[in-house]
Protein backbone atom coordinates (compact mmCIF):
# COMPACT_ATOMS: atom_id res chain seq x y z
CA UNK A 1 0.00 0.00 0.00
CA UNK A 2 2.65 2.61 0.96
CA UNK A 3 4.76 1.50 -1.57
CA UNK A 4 2.29 2.45 -4.32
CA UNK A 5 1.74 5.74 -2.59
CA UNK A 6 5.32 6.89 -3.28
CA UNK A 7 5.56 4.97 -6.33
CA UNK A 8 2.26 7.39 -7.71
CA UNK A 9 3.91 10.10 -5.86
CA UNK A 10 7.12 9.85 -8.21
CA UNK A 11 7.10 12.54 -10.66
CA UNK A 12 8.10 10.58 -13.74
CA UNK A 13 5.74 7.81 -12.88
CA UNK A 14 2.89 10.54 -11.97
CA UNK A 15 3.42 11.84 -15.79
CA UNK A 16 3.31 8.30 -17.71
CA UNK A 17 0.19 6.86 -16.05
CA UNK A 18 -2.00 10.81 -16.48
CA UNK A 19 -0.33 10.95 -19.79
CA UNK A 20 -1.88 7.67 -20.64
CA UNK A 21 -5.65 8.99 -18.57
CA UNK A 22 -5.99 12.07 -20.29
CA UNK A 23 -7.15 11.37 -23.90
CA UNK A 24 -9.82 9.17 -23.05
CA UNK A 25 -11.03 11.16 -19.88
CA UNK A 26 -11.36 14.35 -22.44
CA UNK A 27 -13.49 12.63 -25.56
CA UNK A 28 -15.69 10.87 -22.02
CA UNK A 29 -15.57 14.53 -20.89
CA UNK A 30 -16.89 16.45 -23.94
CA UNK A 31 -19.43 13.27 -24.79
CA UNK A 32 -21.11 14.05 -21.18
CA UNK A 33 -21.23 17.74 -22.04
CA UNK A 34 -22.82 17.29 -25.10
CA UNK A 35 -25.29 14.53 -23.86
CA UNK A 36 -26.21 16.86 -20.81
CA UNK A 37 -26.28 20.13 -22.85
CA UNK A 38 -28.96 18.61 -25.32
CA UNK A 39 -30.82 17.50 -21.99
CA UNK A 40 -30.58 20.69 -20.24
CA UNK A 41 -31.59 23.07 -22.90
CA UNK A 42 -33.84 20.65 -25.63
CA UNK A 43 -35.35 17.63 -23.34
CA UNK A 44 -35.90 18.65 -20.12
CA UNK A 45 -39.57 20.41 -19.44
CA UNK A 46 -39.85 23.73 -18.03
CA UNK A 47 -40.75 23.57 -14.38
CA UNK A 48 -43.97 24.68 -13.55
CA UNK A 49 -43.01 27.05 -11.14
CA UNK A 50 -40.07 28.57 -12.54
CA UNK A 51 -40.64 28.21 -16.15
CA UNK A 52 -37.82 27.68 -18.76
CA UNK A 53 -35.53 29.99 -16.24
CA UNK A 54 -34.97 26.42 -15.10
CA UNK A 55 -32.56 25.30 -17.07
CA UNK A 56 -30.11 27.52 -15.52
CA UNK A 57 -29.56 24.94 -12.87
CA UNK A 58 -28.33 22.55 -14.84
CA UNK A 59 -25.37 24.34 -15.12
CA UNK A 60 -25.35 26.04 -12.08
CA UNK A 61 -25.82 23.10 -9.33
CA UNK A 62 -22.98 21.17 -10.58
CA UNK A 63 -20.74 24.29 -10.38
CA UNK A 64 -21.51 25.23 -7.05
CA UNK A 65 -20.79 21.46 -6.17
CA UNK A 66 -17.80 21.37 -7.65
CA UNK A 67 -16.91 24.88 -5.62
CA UNK A 68 -16.81 23.11 -2.44
CA UNK A 69 -15.28 19.82 -3.37
CA UNK A 70 -12.59 21.40 -5.50
CA UNK A 71 -12.03 23.35 -2.48
CA UNK A 72 -11.91 20.39 -0.35
CA UNK A 73 -9.67 18.51 -2.93
CA UNK A 74 -7.17 21.64 -2.90
CA UNK A 75 -7.18 21.37 1.30
CA UNK A 76 -6.57 17.88 1.37
CA UNK A 77 -3.14 17.85 -1.20
CA UNK A 78 -2.15 21.02 0.10
CA UNK A 79 -2.08 19.22 3.48
CA UNK A 80 -0.56 15.92 2.34
CA UNK A 81 2.32 18.14 0.46
CA UNK A 82 2.49 19.85 4.33
CA UNK A 83 3.08 17.14 5.99
CA UNK A 84 4.67 14.72 4.21
CA UNK A 85 6.33 16.90 2.15
CA UNK A 86 5.13 15.63 -1.39
CA UNK A 87 6.39 18.06 -4.01
CA UNK A 88 3.36 16.57 -6.38
CA UNK A 89 0.81 17.03 -3.72
CA UNK A 90 1.87 20.96 -3.71
CA UNK A 91 1.64 20.95 -7.40
CA UNK A 92 -1.92 19.25 -7.38
CA UNK A 93 -3.40 22.11 -4.89
CA UNK A 94 -1.62 24.77 -7.06
CA UNK A 95 -3.63 23.42 -10.04
CA UNK A 96 -6.83 23.05 -8.33
CA UNK A 97 -7.27 26.38 -6.92
CA UNK A 98 -8.05 28.85 -10.21
CA UNK A 99 -10.35 26.02 -11.54
CA UNK A 100 -12.26 25.90 -8.57
CA UNK A 101 -11.90 29.75 -8.66
CA UNK A 102 -13.78 29.14 -11.71
CA UNK A 103 -16.09 27.22 -10.41
CA UNK A 104 -16.89 30.17 -7.34
CA UNK A 105 -17.51 32.75 -10.06
CA UNK A 106 -19.75 30.35 -12.54
CA UNK A 107 -21.81 28.89 -9.56
CA UNK A 108 -22.14 32.89 -7.96
CA UNK A 109 -22.92 34.70 -11.52
CA UNK A 110 -25.27 32.27 -12.79
CA UNK A 111 -26.87 31.89 -9.42
CA UNK A 112 -27.46 36.04 -9.38
CA UNK A 113 -28.83 35.70 -13.09
CA UNK A 114 -31.42 33.62 -12.18
CA UNK A 115 -32.36 35.30 -8.58
CA UNK A 116 -33.22 38.73 -10.89
CA UNK A 117 -36.21 36.71 -12.13
CA UNK A 118 -36.98 34.31 -9.73
CA UNK A 119 -36.49 36.11 -6.26
CA UNK A 120 -36.47 39.75 -8.02
CA UNK A 121 -33.27 40.82 -6.60
CA UNK A 122 -29.49 39.43 -8.60
CA UNK A 123 -28.09 39.83 -4.75
CA UNK A 124 -28.91 39.48 -1.11
CA UNK A 125 -26.72 38.85 2.00
CA UNK A 126 -28.06 35.59 3.06
CA UNK A 127 -26.16 33.00 4.28
CA UNK A 128 -25.78 30.63 1.01
CA UNK A 129 -24.51 33.44 -0.84
CA UNK A 130 -22.31 35.14 1.55
CA UNK A 131 -20.42 32.16 2.49
CA UNK A 132 -19.98 31.60 -1.40
CA UNK A 133 -18.29 35.24 -1.57
CA UNK A 134 -15.75 34.00 1.13
CA UNK A 135 -14.89 31.02 -0.47
CA UNK A 136 -14.01 32.93 -3.45
CA UNK A 137 -11.93 35.06 -1.31
CA UNK A 138 -10.12 32.15 -0.10
CA UNK A 139 -9.95 31.01 -3.78
CA UNK A 140 -8.52 34.55 -4.60
CA UNK A 141 -6.16 34.35 -0.63
CA UNK A 142 -4.60 31.03 -1.86
CA UNK A 143 -3.51 32.38 -5.84
CA UNK A 144 -2.17 35.60 -4.38
CA UNK A 145 0.23 33.48 -1.16
CA UNK A 146 1.63 31.39 -3.67
CA UNK A 147 2.58 33.91 -6.18
CA UNK A 148 3.30 36.74 -4.08
CA UNK A 149 5.84 34.14 -2.33
CA UNK A 150 9.45 33.53 -4.60
CA UNK A 151 10.28 30.13 -2.96
CA UNK A 152 7.90 27.40 -4.11
CA UNK A 153 7.96 25.18 -0.97
CA UNK A 154 7.33 28.16 1.22
CA UNK A 155 4.79 29.62 -0.83
CA UNK A 156 3.26 26.12 -0.94
CA UNK A 157 3.80 25.73 3.02
CA UNK A 158 1.84 29.14 3.80
CA UNK A 159 -0.93 29.19 0.95
CA UNK A 160 -1.63 25.12 2.55
CA UNK A 161 -2.06 26.66 6.01
CA UNK A 162 -4.58 29.18 4.69
CA UNK A 163 -6.21 26.54 2.66
CA UNK A 164 -6.60 24.14 6.25
CA UNK A 165 -7.94 27.36 7.80
CA UNK A 166 -10.47 27.72 5.51
CA UNK A 167 -11.63 24.63 4.95
CA UNK A 168 -14.07 25.88 7.79
CA UNK A 169 -16.28 27.86 5.87
CA UNK A 170 -16.77 24.79 3.74
CA UNK A 171 -19.42 23.24 6.06
CA UNK A 172 -20.96 26.96 6.93
CA UNK A 173 -21.71 27.02 2.79
CA UNK A 174 -23.23 23.51 2.49
CA UNK A 175 -25.31 23.68 5.75
CA UNK A 176 -26.16 27.37 5.95
CA UNK A 177 -29.60 26.83 4.13
CA UNK A 178 -30.64 24.22 7.13
CA UNK A 179 -29.02 26.29 9.55
CA UNK A 180 -30.42 29.86 8.93
CA UNK A 181 -33.85 30.77 7.29
CA UNK A 182 -32.20 31.94 3.76
CA UNK A 183 -33.50 33.40 0.69
CA UNK A 184 -31.96 30.51 -1.03
CA UNK A 185 -33.62 27.21 -0.99
CA UNK A 186 -32.43 23.53 0.04
CA UNK A 187 -30.45 21.28 -2.19
CA UNK A 188 -31.84 20.06 -4.98
CA UNK A 189 -30.98 16.30 -5.14
CA UNK A 190 -31.49 16.00 -0.86
CA UNK A 191 -32.33 12.48 -0.27
CA UNK A 192 -30.56 9.91 -1.39
CA UNK A 193 -32.19 7.15 -3.65
CA UNK A 194 -35.60 9.78 -3.20
CA UNK A 195 -34.55 13.00 -4.66
CA UNK A 196 -37.55 15.47 -4.65
CA UNK A 197 -37.53 16.76 -8.82
CA UNK A 198 -38.80 14.30 -11.31
CA UNK A 199 -37.05 12.05 -13.24
CA UNK A 200 -36.77 14.24 -16.51
CA UNK A 201 -35.03 16.88 -14.85
CA UNK A 202 -33.09 14.45 -12.99
CA UNK A 203 -30.91 13.10 -15.50
CA UNK A 204 -29.60 15.95 -17.40
CA UNK A 205 -28.71 17.40 -14.03
CA UNK A 206 -26.96 14.08 -12.84
CA UNK A 207 -24.94 13.94 -16.48
CA UNK A 208 -23.89 17.60 -16.32
CA UNK A 209 -22.39 17.24 -12.71
CA UNK A 210 -20.61 14.08 -13.96
CA UNK A 211 -19.34 16.45 -17.04
CA UNK A 212 -18.04 19.29 -14.54
CA UNK A 213 -16.43 16.52 -12.67
CA UNK A 214 -14.31 14.73 -15.52
CA UNK A 215 -13.47 18.28 -17.09
CA UNK A 216 -12.17 18.92 -13.20
CA UNK A 217 -10.32 16.07 -13.33
CA UNK A 218 -8.99 15.89 -16.62
CA UNK A 219 -7.84 20.33 -16.72
CA UNK A 220 -6.50 19.35 -13.27
CA UNK A 221 -4.16 16.81 -14.86
CA UNK A 222 -3.06 18.84 -17.65
CA UNK A 223 -1.97 21.80 -15.58
CA UNK A 224 -0.33 19.56 -12.79
CA UNK A 225 1.79 18.06 -15.36
CA UNK A 226 2.58 21.27 -16.93
CA UNK A 227 3.91 23.10 -13.74
CA UNK A 228 5.33 19.06 -13.18
CA UNK A 229 7.65 19.40 -15.91
CA UNK A 230 8.74 23.03 -15.43
CA UNK A 231 9.61 21.93 -11.61
CA UNK A 232 11.58 19.33 -12.21
CA UNK A 233 13.39 21.15 -15.31
CA UNK A 234 16.53 19.77 -14.16
CA UNK A 235 15.83 16.49 -13.64
CA UNK A 236 17.31 13.32 -15.94
CA UNK A 237 13.57 12.43 -17.71
CA UNK A 238 12.84 15.73 -18.35
CA UNK A 239 15.83 16.91 -20.03
CA UNK A 240 15.70 13.45 -22.21
CA UNK A 241 12.12 13.82 -22.88
CA UNK A 242 12.42 17.67 -24.19
CA UNK A 243 15.51 16.17 -26.66
CA UNK A 244 13.65 14.29 -27.91
CA UNK A 245 10.79 15.78 -28.65
CA UNK A 246 12.62 18.54 -30.11
CA UNK B 1 -36.42 28.21 -33.70
CA UNK B 2 -37.33 31.78 -32.37
CA UNK B 3 -39.64 30.01 -29.57
CA UNK B 4 -36.69 28.65 -28.45
CA UNK B 5 -34.29 31.18 -27.54
CA UNK B 6 -37.12 33.71 -26.03
CA UNK B 7 -37.23 30.61 -23.52
CA UNK B 8 -40.51 31.52 -22.31
CA UNK B 9 -39.28 34.83 -21.91
CA UNK B 10 -36.20 34.23 -19.69
CA UNK B 11 -33.70 34.50 -22.75
CA UNK B 12 -31.81 37.08 -22.16
CA UNK B 13 -30.98 35.52 -18.06
CA UNK B 14 -30.45 31.31 -19.24
CA UNK B 15 -27.76 32.67 -22.21
CA UNK B 16 -26.46 34.71 -20.16
CA UNK B 17 -25.59 31.77 -17.33
CA UNK B 18 -24.90 29.88 -20.10
CA UNK B 19 -22.81 32.08 -21.67
CA UNK B 20 -20.61 32.43 -18.42
CA UNK B 21 -20.62 29.30 -17.39
CA UNK B 22 -19.04 27.77 -21.01
CA UNK B 23 -17.05 31.24 -21.13
CA UNK B 24 -15.46 29.98 -17.43
CA UNK B 25 -14.84 26.47 -18.57
CA UNK B 26 -13.31 27.40 -21.60
CA UNK B 27 -11.20 29.85 -20.08
CA UNK B 28 -9.70 27.39 -18.05
CA UNK B 29 -8.90 25.05 -21.22
CA UNK B 30 -7.21 28.24 -22.46
CA UNK B 31 -5.18 29.05 -19.32
CA UNK B 32 -3.96 25.38 -19.89
CA UNK B 33 -3.24 25.52 -23.08
CA UNK B 34 -1.13 28.93 -22.38
CA UNK B 35 0.69 27.00 -19.40
CA UNK B 36 1.84 24.05 -21.93
CA UNK B 37 3.10 26.13 -24.58
CA UNK B 38 5.20 28.59 -22.38
CA UNK B 39 6.58 25.70 -20.59
CA UNK B 40 7.45 24.25 -23.77
CA UNK B 41 9.09 26.95 -25.20
CA UNK B 42 11.31 27.85 -21.90
CA UNK B 43 12.44 24.18 -21.68
CA UNK B 44 13.61 24.07 -25.72
CA UNK B 45 15.39 27.10 -25.19
CA UNK B 46 17.04 25.77 -21.94
CA UNK B 47 17.95 22.75 -24.27
CA UNK B 48 19.64 24.95 -26.83
CA UNK B 49 21.46 26.80 -24.44
CA UNK B 50 22.91 24.39 -23.33
CA UNK B 51 23.43 22.31 -26.44
CA UNK B 52 25.26 25.38 -27.97
CA UNK B 53 27.29 25.97 -23.97
CA UNK B 54 28.58 22.38 -24.98
CA UNK B 55 29.50 22.63 -28.18
CA UNK B 56 31.07 25.67 -27.21
CA UNK B 57 33.10 24.12 -24.55
CA UNK B 58 34.52 21.48 -26.94
CA UNK B 59 35.75 23.68 -29.60
CA UNK B 60 37.39 25.95 -27.78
Amino acid sequence: MWKFIHKFASPKYFYNISGKILPPLGWVTLALFIVGLVGALFLSPPDYQQGESVRILYIHVPAAMLSMSCYVAMAITAAIGLIWRIKLADIVAWAIAPIGMTMTIIALITGSVWGKPMWGTYWVWDARLTSELILLFLYLGFIALQTAIEDTRSAARASAILALVGLVNIPIIKYSVNWWNTLHQPATISKMGKPSIDASMLWPLLIMIAAYMCYFAWITLKRSRCELIYRERNSSWVKKMVKEAS
Amino acid sequence: MKEFFAMGGYGFYVWLSYAVALGGLLALYLMTRGCESRVKRQLEKRLRLEQRRKSRDTTS
